[in-house]
């Protein structure tokens, strides 16, 4: 009923590849980044509910953007080209600090010729950290050209054991700082500067729609058929004329420039000064949950997987003290830990392909509503 | 099913009504971040418990802070940095006047609040830990490193190895290794140990040891093939347990190890039983042990049954945590007297940070006489003093086994000038002028 889509004909080869298809989707589309960009913005201008107080912006709604933007960019690796990646953590690490060593000035010297970069400004720091980290992303799935999941698994595990160790070890990246943890340089996008949490939540959106945007686009294009192909049987793609080289490569190319410029925005904008254990295994862990609890293979399942891992944990949280039976602390934690886990056990016995798949079993029972079969 | 639907939405309303109604103006918030869970819990355990009893204390005895009632709520962090970000976010606008500051027990959780506690205007405690250069109040207006900082640590600890040695010549020659923390906790002492090790002549060696440090069997074959004189632990959690007993593994003697005084606490020896026998530790100034205070702990808190503490009382990590509420309060109180009996913004208990003056007259009356020597912030030294004294376990208990020790300044002090002049150019913090302000 909701969903039915009796009268929308498609007349033209446009509108059959348009992203949406269907107009509700497309009107709820449009809400949704009107809400993103006006409400959100204008509930923060008026300090009005649910924005009042920076909590909501700051704490929940710019990691809840970098975490999915960092989750497409696996669930490209992973759920689009079937190539099990744990190397997630690493990949956010070398944008960061890259990132960081563009923004502060690169000096090399080498015996032949001294490489001296100037200070960057923010904006194509964050972005060389994603080309970095994409040169990182393809050296490590060379191996993928041999081996597949959990093998790659592992392989990219060494990914993250690297980057952990060179990050600690090698004070050149830290800028020599004795502790070794590095502060970000101040956020101005050529001549403006984002300091209030709303302008930092706004860089954080207009980076996460232009890549999710994209991202969406790659995989239903040509490219994104071959990822796809790969994911589903490698051999028979081969057979039809797709170089797996290319295939494999391109998506942990893409994957990890997402990934890398998900790590930047970490650093640069959610942290503000990091160490190596920001970016260490549980991040990898946390980012691969996910992409299979939001939907493998699904743009949208990101967002959710991200909200799911992050923010729900972090809203049980809260839930006993503001109904007003505060438990300890300790007993809080443990017990976010066990609801989350049954529901993630929970979830994936009722709907293995995550959100994304439970939304889309939603819209078609939604076309028939109220008597669905 | 629907019965228990309507009670919940009716629970749900009844807390939406209820929370305005219950703030009252006449409060003082204070945010407590903490971690009860994960491999550093032993240590936070007993520290957070002291922070919430010495609240509970002046709640229960004074009715608070000059009349003015301390409310406060913790937030679990498990040490992660993300994680203490989201709580700072959580606590730092609650109460009538917001977050009254922090104190959040973890470097990483230190590095990233340092960068927005200004924008915030919410000062930062961080008493014997954090930025070492957070000491120059020109370049770090918000940060407070209470007592003494890593550096300081580092260089009382070489200063005990000289004493036992038998004088600061004797360290000549002599091989010392730092089995450390492997993050920005455990390479902070690092510049100082190095400076002196140029200065005394010792040969310095670090030892990283990985997050959260309970793998560390080959650093301890390393440090058996090399010998060292001395081994200074820098460990927090089950670091420290864990090296106690590698150490005892290879037969390295306890008495020559020294751990920093987030070393020196019951949680890291008991664990290692016996084999913990002759290790020492730097003290924080204070010890384990029952003072005057804690009669008046005992009277009000433990005794109407209103302590967090179970097992831990008067413990080193306890009597830490009332220490550094005590601190905390004291530079509120120091704010009313200058702002009136209200509950202080953060902007007025900074200026109370930057004005505290602890004398040996006023330890006395708080009860903390033979825990804190005197401690005197300026708008220039946010750290107030440079002493400490070094323990030793005798299987059963903590003894202290030294006279206080001041840290050499005329080392640490161009590293203070040195670093916060860095961060300031980077960070384009033009310091502040001290000698304007009063």
């Amino acid at each position: 009923m909701l969903y039915r889509e009796t009268g929308q004909f498609k007349t033209s080869y446009a509108a059959d590849m348009a992203i949406f298809p269907i107009r509700q989707d497309r009107i709820a589309f449009w809400i949704l980044l009107a809400v993103a960009f006006i409400a959100v913005p204008v509930l923060d201008a008026y300090q009005l509910w649910p924005l009042r107080g920076e909590y909501l912006i700051r704490a929940i709604l710019i990691p809840f953007l970098i975490l999915a933007l960092a989750a497409i960019g696996l669930n490209i690796l992973t759920g689009y080209c079937g190539q099990l990646s744990l190397g997630s953590g690493a990949f956010m690490a070398v944008g960061a600090y890259s990132a960081y060593k563009f923004a502060t000035g690169v000096h090399i010297p080498l015996d032949i010729l001294t490489i001296s970069i100037p200070p960057l400004p923010v904006l194509p720091s964050i972005l060389l950290g994603g080309l970095m980290s994409a040169v990182v992303g393809i050296l490590f799935g060379v191996p993928s050209l041999r081996i597949k999941g959990l093998y790659l698994a592992v392989a990219t595990l060494a990914a993250q054991f690297f980057f952990d160790w060179l990050f600690i070890r090698v004070p050149w990246f830290t800028n020599y700082t004795p502790s070794g943890s590095v502060t970000a340089p101040e956020l101005n996008f050529f001549g403006f500067y984002a300091n209030k949490p709303i302008e930092k939540y706004l860089v954080c959106l207009i980076f996460v729609t232009l890549f999710a945007l994209m991202a969406k686009n790659l995989t239903r294009g040509n490219i994104g058929r071959q990822w796809m192909a790969i994911r589903d049987m490698d051999i028979a793609a081969e057979l039809m004329g797709i170089r797996p080289l290319y295939a494999k490569l391109s998506a942990f190319a893409v994957s990890s420039f997402m990934i890398g410029v998900a790590g930047a925005l970490w650093a640069f904008i959610y942290l503000g000064s990091w160490e190596p254990l920001a970016f260490n295994i549980d991040r990898s862990f946390q980012l691969l949950f996910m992409v299979i609890i939001g939907g493998l293979g699904s743009i949208l399942g990101s967002f959710m997987g991200a909200a799911f891992i992050l923010v729900l944990p972090i809203m049980l949280d809260q839930v006993p003290h503001a109904l007003g039976m505060p438990l300890s602390v300790e007993t809080m934690s443990l017990t976010v830990f066990v609801v989350i886990g049954a529901l993630i056990c929970w979830l994936l016995i009722v709907e293995p392909h995550g959100f994304a798949r439970l939304w889309s079993t939603g819209k078609e029972k939604l076309r028939l509503w109220p008597y669905p079969y | 099913m629907m019965k228990v639907t309507l009670a919940f939405a009716a629970a749900l309303g009844a807390a939406a009504i209820a929370t305005p109604a219950m703030a009252q103006p006449q409060e003082q918030f204070i945010p407590a971040l903490v971690y009860r869970t994960g491999p550093y819990a032993p240590n936070g355990i007993p520290f957070a418990d002291g922070v919430a009893d010495y609240w509970t204390l002046l709640n229960e005895r004074d009715g608070g802070i000059n009349g003015v009632k301390i409310t406060f709520e913790e937030c679990e962090t498990g040490y992660a940095t993300d994680k203490g970000v989201e709580c700072y976010e959580r606590l730092k606008s609650k109460g009538p006047t917001g977050a009254s500051y922090f104190s959040p027990l973890s470097t990483g959780i230190t590095f990233a609040l340092t960068e927005k506690v200004p924008g915030d205007k919410i000062p930062l405690l961080t008493m014997g830990y954090g930025r070492s250069e957070s000491r120059n109040g020109a370049v770090f207006p918000w940060n407070f490193i209470a007592v003494g900082s890593y550096w300081t640590a580092a260089d009382v600890a070489i200063q005990h190895i000289a004493h036992e040695l038998g004088g600061m010549d004797k360290l000549k020659g002599k091989k010392i290794s730092l089995v450390y923390h492997d993050s920005p906790y455990g390479k902070e002492p690092i510049p100082a140990l190095e400076a002196r090790a140029a200065k005394n002549g010792f040969t310095f060696k670090a030892i990283p040891v990985t997050h959260p440090g309970v793998e560390q069997k080959s650093q301890w074959l390393a440090i058996r093939q090399d010998r060292p004189d001395y081994v200074l632990l820098w460990g927090w959690g089950v670091m420290n347990s864990t090296a106690i007993k590698e150490a005892a593994a290879v037969g390295y003697p306890r008495e020559k190890m020294i751990g920093v005084w987030w070393s020196g606490a019951e949680p890291d020896v008991t664990p290692a039983g016996d084999q913990s026998k002759g290790y020492k530790a730097l003290m924080l100034q204070h010890g384990a042990g029952k003072f005057k205070v804690h009669a008046d702990l005992d009277k009000f808190v433990v005794g109407k049954g209103k302590s967090a503490a179970k097992d831990d009382y008067a413990q080193v990590l306890y009597n830490r945590g009332i220490l550094n509420s005590m601190i905390g309060t004291e530079a509120i109180r120091t704010a009313m007297k200058k702002f009136g009996n209200k509950p202080m913004t953060g902007e007025q208990i900074r200026w109370g940070f930057e004005n505290l003056d602890l004398t040996a007259a006023r330890i006395k009356e708080l009860g903390f006489e033979g825990m804190l020597q005197p401690l005197k912030f300026s708008c220039q030294d946010h750290q107030g003093a440079d002493e400490a004294r070094a323990q030793q376990w005798d299987g059963k208990e903590w003894k202290v086994i030294s006279g206080y020790y001041k840290a050499d300044l005329s080392i640490l002090d161009p590293m203070v000038k040195d670093l916060s002049a860095k961060y300031a150019t980077e960070k384009k913090i033009t310091p502040r002028d001290c000698s304007k302000e009063s």
